[in-house]
């Protein structure tokens, strides 16, 4: 048996994966939830209403999908480019902690606070991002493991901040952070519920990113640069800059994510800022098959997962963590179908 | 001042440095080998996650302690065997399938503990490996309390880094491995199967890596809570830099960096009053930094390290 790459990956595969990757991680979580001893169909009704069933069902997982739609494209422009952040949890954190920080001192109406705020936070995330991937160019140190080892200095970093200088003294002693004045916290979109202005941001962030990508200089040099480095330098392509670019980007997604949670959901810092969302991403990056647009998608697919799994737990005897295993059996099957869009079989 | 350095002479710093390394010791050579067959092993950290639960959970359930650590190493492997399928086989990504298999680990011991173990206030608890001192050795001076005075995975650890010197470097299979690394086309030419010796690789190194989350669970704790792998993994795969994909040097990296972490836990008690604790804990994770960049500049990498191999298609 052997593989044979096709001359033009096949349309409707590539379409079809994820579809195909979530069909089958829903059906392989459901043999999960038989394991646990509940009624599967009856489980998948009550994720599907929890996530959808009701105003606030949507509010929820439109709320829940603004981050994943942040890393998921902080991860797809860098593995577009061959960068592989993996440090989108630390970069986070990073956006959110810069604003508590420059909440403290900034009076102005939300008009100038907010755009502030964000790139405050954007700034953070692209200093968290260039250094491994400075560190990559300069001295060929793999950034996965450096990004991975940052995103626990930095978690730890906020942990300190928020029990030091950055503490609330009206918090009771709970360990979060100052809170962020109310000219920066983004306007809700929808009353009684969580929903924030962080949508439209996300949403509009994605279709710029998809621009840059498609029409710009720096889309095609990120492109080429993770494609074929060699041939893209002999093009004249300059690697470094490219790829010192492709970290701000990233970096700076990964920490508007961050920002923007901090002023939409929360109002202030804590080390369960984030449940994960950073790792979520790359599932998001991957099941968009690295598409800006596509992100959107499947940052709504994996929030309704956690959503919905959240709720169905509630009411079931089936832990909440099959919302992770279902989002990375997901990515498994996504990365498989991928394969065979571009691949042949032959015996 | 002298404080700093009267820590170095104790006995408890040594011994405990041993008991934190031994799971690096079994990951890093675990990591060591795949890299060494051409495969990078990112599924590291959720397979030590996955092998502390199923470790703990076997012995939780009635099994005997080394029961575990086979049940744990068999688990271990079987996660080897996907990354095998999606890395070597059909020659994935190396670094998004290792990284698939991490959140699908990890993810999927929290859900089979939770099933297992419902939320209670205190984590349940089984009776965890106990020292076993070396007759006659543990009775020298210094070494004798620290080295000879360990559990028997810890032995077992040490046996196996000198072992893997031995056969990677002085075995026709160990050439057979370093061959397929280097240059798989090579492998390929010399009559070996380079895809079965990368799948071989893989699924012993998961099993050793799936041992040390074992050993966290068994011997240095003796109970599961998630998290507790708290980047062990990520580390190992920076120790295997260190150590220049060479076994000695990865049981000597593995021990340096238990020491330094024995010693910041010292530093933590005597000074946790005037500097906060965070910055002690960050200290692992910045030396595993600072050590990949010093030792990157001379590190021999495996040359096809990360480059699938699919059989006639050219490298």
């Amino acid at each position: 048996m052997r593989f044979e790459r096709r001359e033009h990956p096949v349309a409707a595969i590539t379409i079809g994966a994820p579809v195909l990757a979530v069909t089958v991680s829903l059906l392989l979580a459901g043999g999960l939830i038989a394991l646990a001893g509940a009624p599967v169909l009856a489980a998948y009704a009550s994720i599907f209403t929890s996530a959808f069933g009701s105003k606030l069902a949507l509010t929820e997982t439109l709320t829940r999908a603004i981050p994943l739609m942040f890393t998921g494209l902080a991860a797809a422009v860098a593995f577009r480019a061959k960068v592989w952040n993996i440090g989108a949890e630390g970069q986070l954190y990073m956006g959110a902690l810069a604003v508590a920080a420059t909440g403290l001192w900034i009076t102005a109406p939300p008009v100038v606070t907010i755009p502030v705020l964000i790139m405050v936070g954007a700034l953070a995330g692209m200093v968290l991002l260039i250094i491994p991937v400075f560190m990559r160019v300069r001295f060929g140190v793999d950034e996965v493991v450096t990004t991975l080892l940052l995103n626990f200095i930095v978690l730890l970093f906020v942990s300190l901040a928020i029990e030091g200088f950055l503490r609330d003294p009206l918090a009771f002693g709970w360990p979060q952070s100052v809170p962020i004045p109310d000219e920066g916290r983004l306007p809700k979109l929808v009353d009684r519920s969580r929903l924030h202005l962080g949508l439209v941001i996300a949403v509009g962030f994605a279709v710029m990113v998809y621009l840059i990508q498609r029409f710009t200089v720096f889309g095609l040099q990120s492109r080429a640069a993770g494609e074929s480095p060699t041939g893209a330098a002999f093009a004249g392509v300059p690697i470094t800059r490219t790829l010192l670019g492709v970290a701000c980007l990233s970096g700076g997604l990964a920490g508007v994510a961050g920002a923007v949670e901090a002023m939409g959901v929360k109002g202030f810092v804590s080390t369960d800022l984030s449940p994960g969302f950073g790792y979520s991403g790359i599932v998001v990056a991957m099941l968009a098959n690295l598409n800006p647009i596509g992100v959107i998608f499947a940052a709504l697919f994996v929030a309704a997962v956690f959503v919905g799994a959240d709720g169905m737990s509630r009411s079931m005897e089936v832990p909440t963590f099959i919302a992770d295993v279902t989002v990375s059996l997901a990515l498994l099957t996504m990365l498989i179908a991928l394969f065979f869009a571009a691949y042949r079989v032959r015996w | 001042m002298t404080d700093l350095i009267d820590i170095l002479f104790t006995t408890g710093l040594w011994s405990s440095a041993l008991r934190i390394a031994t799971p690096l010791i079994f990951a890093t050579l675990g990591a060591l080998l795949c890299e060494r067959a051409g495969v990078l092993n990112l599924g590291i950290e959720g397979i030590m996650t996955f092998g502390a639960m199923i470790g703990w959970l076997a012995v939780f359930m009635g099994a005997d302690l080394w029961t575990g650590v086979i049940v744990a190493a068999l688990c271990g492997a079987a996660f080897g065997l996907l990354h095998s399928g999606l890395a070597v086989v059909l020659g994935l990504s190396q670094h998004v399938a290792g990284l698939g298999i991490t959140l699908f680990a990890s993810s999927l011991s929290y859900y089979i503990f939770r099933l297992a173990v419902p939320v209670q206030g205190t984590p349940p608890t089984v009776e965890p490996f106990q020292p076993w001192p070396v007759p006659f050795l543990s009775d020298l001076p210094l070494i004798g309390p620290t080295l000879f005075s360990q559990t028997p995975l810890t032995y077992l650890a040490l046996v196996l880094a000198l072992a893997m010197a031995y056969i990677l470097n002085r075995t026709p299979i160990g050439l057979a491995i370093r061959i397929t690394g280097e240059n798989p086309h090579a492998a390929e030419a010399q009559g070996l199967n380079p895809i079965a010796i990368r799948i071989g690789a893989v699924v012993t190194g998961s099993a050793l890596m799936a041992m040390g989350g074992a050993y966290l669970t068994l011997a240095a704790f003796n109970s599961f809570f998630p998290t507790m792998v708290q980047g062990r993994g990520w580390v190992c795969i920076a120790l295997v830099v260190f150590a220049m994909w060479r076994p000695g040097r990865a049981l000597l990296g593995a021990i340096l960096f238990a020491l330094f972490d024995a010693y910041q836990l010292r530093l933590q008690t005597n000074f946790g009053k005037a500097v906060p604790y965070q910055l002690f804990l960050m200290l692992p994770y910045v030396l595993s930094i600072v050590a990949l960049v010093v030792m990157s500049r001379k590190a021999k990498v495996p040359r096809a390290l990360m480059k699938p191999y699919r059989r006639g298609e050219r490298g």
